[in-house]
């Protein structure tokens, strides 16, 4: 900690002289510099996505079946073996444009590059793709004999993440199994209520505090309900919290070691994420992952426009396997992953 | 990645200035890394081709500029043309000449709404207006309940109705008339773009209440789809202005630029934190740097410039240049720093300094401050001038009378020491392992300090001069890595 205070002490010196030497020096008008004029509006036709305009599809499902777009276009232009340019050149929009990102598009490309496409572009590149999607995906229920399964759910704010349990409870409550919401997220305004209507919805119990109440103690207390119910899992909710904040993200830590304490015992922890963001997802990933031990990934708001193709960058690079995809309102609409079709959507941009 | 983008583009061959000219080639190379760069920062990819032509013809044929290496020269250039996109046709907010002044906010699910709305609430109450919150999200369970909670905690009325949402918002807005209130911000339920169901009803909202100001709220951490969202939401309900929300992630909210890009209406508002007060107009410097990654070092210098008191800090550091640093220099030093605001704040606004470090930062409290300055001014005047004296019974002394233990004397001391020494060698010209930030933030400050006055002070070019020969390319520099390469452990938790 002392150390900051030098470095920083540094650094403002530093700052320091070249303020003091600027306001020695008399001013000087800069000379003009040659401006680029700039477009009011520099891209009209920014994204042409042609599936998106054509049709308005509103489930994932819908979406697959219409597989066609710039996969299409990769297709047309494939010719086995060595690709052209051109060809690599669509490959690298199609992935960028669907969040991958630029490190792990860069190595598809390479690998384009090096191995070609025997047996057609397309092909090789679902096959590609495929592979960094390599994880299981099972979804565990069953804790030790004695103790009540728990899933975590973890995220940044504005995910989805009290939805998500939601919909994932009346899922176990569908199937015939006894639920228990406990309403960690004591931060957000109203964010109980949210999961008590969410609780009356789905016939499961639900367990809150107080606004600002200690997370970790509504935690124990749905435990202790659990237990004594003899429920079969308890969904807990956690408040949204930057994935670059210390102590938010002890706070989580500490959160999962409650849970994790007999009765309870921590079976999933799921990072809520959403398929609009961008590069911070791998980010967010790694700090939570490092906090509280992820185990899977929900992907929510795969119903939009947005291909949530961050996760591969994820899997790749973290190995975190996704687990749920919410495609839609509808409390039946989080399924289960499947990979085979995430990448067919992903290249059906 | 991006603190290799400004690495690599200063690395860019010294020889190119001998030729006075960015060649066809330099500038292919140099745009390659911005590309990444700006790709990596989820600015969409149509917007980035867009903007790397507009910055090569920014470039192309411009004499090379003396003070300022080329890569130096394209950064200059990215860092202009970002500032002009996201700067250029600024919005002021003027008021209904009969009120209310009606605000709509829309936005994708999750992009922080209602927070965004009960933000501008207060800010409109901080400019001296009345406003009411109109909660027309019937959608999210508990959104209602919600705002009200926000509400109360920021003193705004709350309007809400269990009716439809086109009927709130009408009935928000008559309400406010009868109350007098002046300005009228509607929440509406988030919604997907392509759900055109909802996106007729914020049409209709917003046909009913026919907004002075309608609101695009979009989360910073949004990639590629941002374009579209922003597209469907601008054909639909003709946007105002943009608020851009969750600035205080890490992201580079390469979303602002791609939305800005596309819809061609200005950000008005940024969101930076979780708390109601976090909410301020938005800067497109600061912006324009936090997407390239350099930190903020014009904010950095005017807020220095502000509230640093001119003669300690020239005492001092002419000081430091002399190498005759005291640890009484130091203490008030970090007073200046105090000054101006908190440490993670400053953090956010330097260039180079690592993640770890700046979360690091964010934890210290005041606390952690004054333990450092009660241990200084445990010490004599003569310990202060020359802390070679403070031997183990003086520093036994030292930890009881500042109340805290010996060995956090010692750090203190030994770390010192180790500062005393690299700054000596740098104002000597001297080469000191100098690792990550402290280089950087020098030719980042003398790129900032150019455009100022275009020349560089001599003083000052020594020093950078110094303190870039100081910079390894790597960080596996000397001894004093620990110290200055980002490396930090973050504080134990107390």
């Amino acid at each position: 900690m002392i150390v900051l205070v030098l470095v920083l002490g540094a650094l403002v010196l530093v700052g320091a002289v070249i303020i003091v030497r600027a306001r020695r020096r008399p001013r000087r008008p800069a000379p003009a510099v040659a401006r680029a004029p700039m477009p009011e509006v520099l891209v009209t036709q920014a994204t042409p996505r042609p599936t998106i305009d054509q049709v308005a599809p509103t489930s994932f499902a819908d979406r697959l079946s219409t597989s066609r777009g710039v996969f299409e276009r990769v297709r047309a232009v494939t010719s086995a073996g060595v690709l052209s340019a051109e060809q690599l050149g669509l490959v690298e929009e199609v992935l960028l444009r669907s969040d991958v990102g630029v490190a792990t598009t860069n190595e598809v490309l390479e690998q384009l590059k090096n191995d070609g496409a025997v047996d057609g572009l397309a092909l090789t590149l679902r096959r590609l793709l495929l592979s960094y999607l390599g994880s299981s995906r099972t979804a565990h229920t069953q804790a030790e004999a004695g103790r009540v399964a728990v899933w975590l759910f973890v995220g940044v704010n504005g995910v989805g993440k009290t939805t998500s349990i939601g919909k994932l409870a009346h899922r176990f409550v569908s199937e015939g199994q006894s639920v228990v919401l406990a309403a960690g997220d004591t931060f957000r305004a109203a964010a109980a209520d949210q999961l008590e209507q969410w609780a009356i919805k789905t016939g499961s119990d639900v367990v809150r505090s107080s606004e600002g109440a200690d997370p970790g103690s509504v935690v124990h207390d749905a435990l202790g309900r659990a237990s004594a119910r003899g429920a079969d899992i308890v969904l807990a909710d956690t408040a949204g919290r930057r994935a670059n904040s210390t102590n938010l993200l002890d706070e989580l830590a500490k959160v999962r070691r409650v849970a994790d304490r007999a009765p309870g015992q921590v079976v999933e922890t799921l990072l809520v994420l959403d398929a609009t963001t961008g590069q911070n997802a791998v980010s967010q990933a790694r700090e939570f992952l490092a906090a509280a031990s992820v185990t899977g990934i929900i992907l929510t708001k795969l119903d939009g426009t947005a291909r949530g193709g961050i996760v591969v960058a994820i899997e790749r690079e973290l190995g975190i396997p996704v687990k749920f995809v919410g495609v839609g309102e509808g409390v039946e609409d989080l399924v289960a992953f499947d990979p085979e079709a995430f990448v067919a959507s992903l290249l059906d941009a | 990645m991006f603190d290799a983008l400004t690495e690599r583009l200063e690395r860019l061959s010294s020889s190119l200035r001998s030729r006075g000219r960015l060649s066809e080639a330099d500038l292919d190379e140099a745009l390659g890394d911005v590309r990444s760069a700006l790709l990596e920062a989820d600015v969409e990819l149509g917007v980035v081709r867009a903007f790397l032509d507009a910055v090569r013809t920014r470039l192309d044929g411009e004499v090379v500029n003396q003070s300022l290496t080329p890569g130096q020269q394209v950064i200059k250039a990215v860092h202009e043309q970002l500032v002009e996109v996201l700067g250029s046709t600024p919005l002021k907010i003027t008021y209904a000449s009969r009120p209310p002044t009606v605000v709509l906010l829309a936005g994708l699910q999750g992009a922080g709404k209602t927070t965004t709305a009960a933000k501008l609430a207060s800010w409109f109450k901080q400019q001296g207006r009345q406003p009411l919150l109109v909660a027309a999200d019937l959608q999210r369970p508990a959104a209602v309940e919600q705002l009200r909670v926000l509400g109360s905690q920021i003193g705004v009325d709350v309007f809400s109705h269990a009716s439809d949402p086109v009927d709130v918002a009408r009935r928000g807005v008559e309400e406010a008339t009868r109350l007098g209130r002046d300005v009228v911000i509607i929440d509406t339920a988030g919604r997907l773009s392509i759900d055109e169901p909802l996106m007729r009803e914020v049409r209709s909202i917003s046909d009913a209440t026919s907004p002075q100001y309608t609101f695009l709220v979009i989360d910073s951490v949004t990639g590629q789809d941002a374009v579209a969202t922003a597209r469907t939401f601008h054909e639909t309900l003709e946007l105002s202005g943009i608020i851009v929300t969750k600035l205080d992630y890490d992201a580079r909210g390469g979303a602002v630029l791609s939305v800005r890009g596309v819809v061609g209406r200005p950000v008005v508002f940024a969101s930076t934190g979780e708390k109601l007060s976090d909410f301020d107009l938005f800067y497109p410097e600061r912006m324009a740097s936090r997407i390239l990654g350099m930190g903020d070092v014009l904010s950095l210098i005017e807020q220095a410039e502000r509230t640093m008191d001119r003669e300690v800090v020239a005492e001092s550091a002419s000081r430091l240049m002399s190498g005759t640093f005291t640890l009484d220099d130091f203490m008030a030093q970090l007073n200046q720093v105090r000054k101006m605001g908190s440490l993670g704040g400053l953090m956010k606004l330097m260039p180079g300094v690592t993640k770890e470090m700046r979360s690091a930062a964010a934890n210290v409290d005041d606390g952690e401050l004054n333990r450092v300055e009660a241990i200084i001014r445990s010490m004599t005047p003569h310990e202060r001038r020359d802390p070679q004296i403070i031997d183990g019974s003086r520093r036994t002394r030292i930890a009881r009378g500042s109340g805290t233990t010996v060995n956090a004397v010692n750090q203190l001391l030994k770390q010192f020491t180790e500062m005393r020494k690299m700054m000596r060698q740098m104002a000597g010209g001297g080469t000191p392992a100098l690792p990550g930030g402290m280089g950087r933030m020098a030719s980042l400050a003398a790129r900032a300090n150019a455009q100022r006055s275009e020349t560089m002070p001599e003083g000052f070019e020594a020093l950078a001069a110094g303190m870039k020969s100081a910079t390894p390319p790597t960080r596996s520099g000397g001894k004093s890595k620990k110290k200055k390469g980002g490396r930090v452990t973050p504080p134990k938790q107390r």
